[in-house]
């Protein structure tokens, strides 16, 4: 285990009936980190996500998760009061004012009176919710309850942090307010675990993501160094007015990683999509053939994204 | 586990149990419906049972504080946890540092005490109207408190449900509590049910509630008297654990 290790996950594993939630999950998570988990629907996520806080504890032949070095399942009390959780579907007690669900959060963790209440108001007032503090919550819209939801996850001062699908079904303006509460929480110190199916949340938010899928996790590095490995995953889509006579004809040409049939097009994919585009008008004109189309597509995240688990997919597929 | 460990352990249990209890009073307990039913349900029936026929005061006093004692502890139990998964306030509290057994004896006491206070209400009625003594006032206190806390585990079992549709644990709790009526001796008298009858009715735990009000209030009894407290403790027991064997299988079904 290295010093600054937050969270420590080996071989997690959980089965539903014949659906493999969480497949022999293994990753590390270091202090101060934002880490994202990042899938598509029934991934995984949220199973992973329960198992790290202890709403499910793990089996003896599931897997091991290590908070600060403290087992889960050998101290799961300890352990959760480390930690500040936000389920993915979570409400607060509609009947409670958001002045009383943070205090009453805050006597379930066992913060004393006197800190409760400074804390309290110190995390309303900054997630702008101060004014409305004696009024039921009912009432409340969406980005609001989720912004209490956050507010109490925090009146214990956590050192880490559990987010699942946070800003998911949020307005525009909810949805940035978090982020930019996450932000802040990063500075602070605090270690952030936050699941997402939004690529582009993931890639701003987080400092290190962990791609999923099917329980599996398939890639886990920086946003930046998913996208230069996946340099190779850049590909032009090439169109012609009728087929190449030979139908491997993109194995005849330089810098093709690989290429696919898509309908009428093709999809080449290259490390090199400058050179690549000079060889194909060459095989264009000895072969009198006419470009329809011609795109270059850029390695996003995305593209990342959708290779690897389509990667899986396929492998699922033989 | 050290021995000072497992007193911590017991204590903070305890402690947060207290809170769950708080929570459950304010937001599910503390709502006008609640206390209007909690508050007519013995007048409405004192008036049922007294005015309809001749009524012996022994019967109907006991029969009635044990009724109400009963109805009103298993009432709102059952519905918590259907009602917190619903509103999709269960999983917090999962993921927050209080045990299980914390959360289900928290559902429990609150069930307690709803019973306790409003039982008192047909236990004044008894006492004005229908010449119900404290004969045994500690005896009395032991009753009430160990029968509250015996019919609210039965409410906590009940709300093991797998289910997030609290109507669908209403018709169970329906099911399972109106029959325990007719076979605990409230109507008539234990002695004259049939051999069979005895039986069944050392099965309900309301049996010795209503046997112990007798003895407690009127100074009647059929058998040893210490049997009904313990046969409470036995059964506030036995629910509890089960109560917590089930909601642990079926929490991970319908988060
Ligand atoms: N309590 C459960 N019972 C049965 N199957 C479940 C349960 N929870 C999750 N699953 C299944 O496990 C898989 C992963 O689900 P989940 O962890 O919720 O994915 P995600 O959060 O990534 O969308 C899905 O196929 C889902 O249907
Ligand atoms: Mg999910």
């Amino acid at each position: 285990m290295s010093e600054s290790s937050v969270i420590q996950v080996s071989n997690l594993k959980r089965v539903y009936g014949k659906t493999v939630a969480v497949d022999n999950v293994s990753f590390e998570v270091k202090k101060g980190e934002i880490f994202g988990f990042l899938g598509p629907n029934g991934a995984g996520k949220t199973t992973t996500i329960r198992m790290l806080t202890g709403v499910i504890l793990p089996d003896p032949d599931e897997g091991e998760v290590k908070i600060l070095g403290i087992d889960i399942k050998e101290d799961p009390i300890s352990v959760k009061k480390i930690m500040g959780v936000v389920p993915e579907l979570c409400n607060v007690y509609v009947d409670l004012s958001s002045w009383d669900n943070m205090i009453l959060t805050g006597k379930i963790y066992g913060v004393k009176r006197k800190e409760r209440e400074e804390k309290a108001e110190e995390l309303l007032k900054k997630f702008g919710l101060w004014e409305r503090r004696e009024e039921k919550t009912r009432k409340f819209s969406k980005g609001m309850k989720q912004r209490l939801i956050l507010a109490m996850s925090l009146i214990h001062e956590p050192k880490i942090l559990f987010l699942d699908e946070p800003t998911s079904g949020l307005d525009v303006q909810s949805a940035r307010m978090i982020r930019k509460i996450i932000e802040e929480l990063r500075l602070k110190g605090k270690t952030i675990f936050l699941t997402t199916h939004n690529i582009e949340e993931a890639n701003l938010l987080c400092d290190r993501i962990a791609i999923i899928n099917k329980g599996k996790i398939v890639a886990i590095d920086s946003p930046e160094k998913l996208k230069s490995t996946f340099k190779r995953m850049q590909s032009v889509e090439v169109a012609f007015d009728r087929m190449p006579e030979d139908i491997k004809w993109c194995r005849s040409i330089p810098y093709v990683n690989e290429c696919k049939e898509l309908g009428d097009k093709f999809r080449v994919y290259t490390k090199d999509p400058d050179s690549l585009i000079k060889k194909l008008v060459n095989f264009a004109e000895k072969n009198n053939l006419k470009f329809i189309s011609l795109n270059t597509l850029g390695p996003s995240l995305e593209d990342v994204f959708v290779a690897l688990t389509e990667k899986v997919e396929a492998k699922y597929h033989e | 586990m050290s021995k000072l460990y497992t007193k911590r352990t017991f204590l903070y249990t305890l402690k947060t149990s207290l809170v769950i209890t708080e929570k459950n009073v304010r937001i599910y307990y503390l709502k006008a419906p609640i206390i209007i039913f909690g508050i007519l349900f013995p007048v409405f029936f004192f008036l049922a049972f007294a005015l309809g026929r001749k009524v012996i005061p022994f019967i109907l006093t006991s029969g009635l504080i044990a009724m109400t004692l009963f109805f009103t502890s298993s009432s709102v139990g059952p519905l918590i946890t259907p009602w917190e998964r619903n509103a999709k306030t269960y999983e917090r509290l999962l993921a927050s540092p209080v045990s299980l057994s914390s959360i289900l004896l928290g559902d429990m006491l609150a069930g307690a005490i709803f019973g306790v206070i409003i039982s008192s209400i047909p236990l004044t009625i008894g006492i004005l109207f229908f010449n119900a003594k404290f004969f045994h006032p500690l005896f009395l206190v032991g009753n009430i408190v160990l029968s509250s806390f015996c019919f609210s585990s039965l409410g906590v079992l009940l709300a093991s449900l797998a289910t997030e549709a609290p109507s669908q644990v209403m018709m169970l709790s329906s099911l399972v509590r109106f029959p325990l009526i007719f076979i605990s001796g409230i109507f008539i008298p234990l002695d004259k049910f049939p051999f069979w009858g005895k039986v069944i009715a050392f099965m309900s735990p309301l049996t010795y509630t209503v046997d112990a009000m007798k003895y407690s209030l009127y100074d009647l009894k059929s058998y040893p008297v210490l049997i009904n407290l313990w046969a409470l403790l036995f059964f506030s027991f036995v629910f509890f654990s089960i109560a917590l064997k089930m909601h642990r299988k079926n929490l991970i079904k319908v988060l």
